[in-house]
């Protein structure tokens, strides 16, 4: 492609550059999503219309075209890597300008397993979902968990597992809420490649959650019976 | 001993109906153990990285099979599918390997779980993993193309082991060379064919 072909992205109308943003959040890349977010904060968008419109709605694309077979993991995470900078400009704005919260998650990869790309994922959707996330990391042990709960008062509980050697660690977790009594405190939302839903409902999880889309619209669901019992 | 394609029998009376990436160390462990007893037919070693589709693809083929041969043994472990492909075996009323992958059953299940708390930050090779790393392991995380990508993936490993099946200096390079590529430390850790011989030995 010759220069004169370039996009500018400033020259752009806001709705030609949301679709814009979209095709490079689907391409991955990070400098022009970066360059197309100061663009909106400039022409006066709330951070939180920028992180909805452009990002979420661009990586959800990503999302449903990883899910058929479209895209891959490495396009995917070249997609992720590209929203995570638009979100790194965004995120202390979004705290000052009071966006919308939906809820609290705690969130972490069960103890012996290292990965983190799904938990990662699942981490940035629902954040830009609107949740506050807060992310332990790989290797929990479930006292790292049993902690979290308690000085972090989420909503929900995530764990993610990639092993099929690992993933039995999640019953012993919650099994451990039980015997604490604190199991129907939270809602908990696991996933991972070995899992199933028959995995999930097994070991007494509320719902298995097979890719980070999924996982945003389950804790959204489970928000709002949340709310609406306590407002029964 | 039939290789090409089980639906010309050979004279086996047992399939062993096995993942791609053990071929290789199968046929050698047939010849070499003189087993003709045992054809075997392999599924494409690809399926590796998509584990959901390991199931259907083995009870496709045990169906496609079972007819000509008294007994069918999957050479799969649990691969990543979550006890999917046992309870598929116990269904099918076939036997698979025991364990939770080849990682494991070439060091010997035991020997692998003993070791394994000391290890979630190792990265393992086997033969047909470093014969195969730029097609397994290097284009499908797409780091040929996006080497920036790496720290997504690696960056919680510190150590690759290759899993020798055999004693060859080419291998052990080609290992080597894997490792810096990941930015891991190296080791070389000679298992030969572990579980996976016992298990094919145990056959009729």
């Amino acid at each position: 492609m010759s220069d004169e072909d370039d996009i500018i992205l400033s020259e752009l109308n806001d709705e030609e550059l949301t679709l814009q943003m979209h095709d490079d959040l689907y391409d991955g890349l990070k400098e022009e999503i970066e360059e197309a977010v100061n663009i909106l904060l400039e022409r006066g968008w709330e951070p939180y219309d920028v992180l909805t419109t452009a990002l979420v709605a661009g990586m959800t694309i990503v999302g449903k075209d990883f899910r058929d077979g479209i895209l891959f993991v490495p396009e995917v995470l070249l997609a992720a890597n590209a929203m995570k900078g638009g979100m790194a400009i965004l995120k202390p704005l979004l705290a000052e300008t009071g966006a919308p919260r939906m809820g609290k998650m705690v969130i972490g990869t069960v103890k012996g397993d290292i990965h983190d790309i799904g938990k990662n994922l699942v981490s940035m959707m629902m954040e830009g979902a609107g949740f506050e996330v807060v992310d332990l990391g790989i290797n929990n042990a479930v006292e790292a968990y049993l902690d979290a709960l308690e000085s972090e008062q989420p909503d929900i509980l995530g764990m993610s597992a990639l092993l099929t050697t690992t993933m039995p660690y999640m019953k012993v977790v919650i099994d451990t809420m039980v015997e604490k009594g604190i199991r129907d405190d939270y809602t908990v939302l696991v996933g991972g490649a070995p899992l199933n839903e028959e995995f999930g409902k097994a070991i007494g999880a509320d719902s298995y959650c097979r890719d980070a889309a999924v996982a945003v619209e389950t804790a959204k669901e489970y928000m709002a019976r949340k709310h609406n019992q306590l407002a029964g | 001993m039939n290789h090409s394609d089980a639906t010309t029998p050979g004279k086996g009376r047992i399939l062993i109906l096995a993942c791609g990436a053990l071929a290789h160390e199968i046929l050698a462990l047939t010849q070499t153990n003189g087993w003709d007893h045992l054809d075997l037919t392999c599924l494409p070693a690809n399926l590796h990285n998509t584990p959901d589709h390991i199931p259907g693809a083995v009870e496709q083929a045990v169906e496609k099979h079972r007819d000509a041969y008294e007994q069918i043994f999957v050479a799969y472990a649990d691969c990543g599918t979550g006890g999917r492909l046992q309870t598929l075996c116990d269904r099918l009323g076939v036997e698979m390997i025991r364990g939770p992958h080849c990682y494991s059953f070439f060091e010997g299940n035991e020997a692998f779980e003993q070791r394994a708390d000391g290890e979630i930050d190792v990265f393992y090779l086997t033969d047909f993993l470093t014969r195969q790393f730029d097609a397994f392991v290097i284009k499908p995380l797409g780091l040929d193309r996006h080497p920036e990508l790496r720290d997504m993936y690696f960056a919680h490993y510190t150590r690759l082991v290759y899993q020798a099946q055999t004693n060859d200096p080419a291998l052990d390079e080609m290992a080597q060379a894997a490792a810096k590529r990941l930015g891991l430390t190296y080791e070389r850790r000679f298992t030969g064919y572990g579980d996976l011989a016992t298990a094919l030995a145990d056959l009729g």
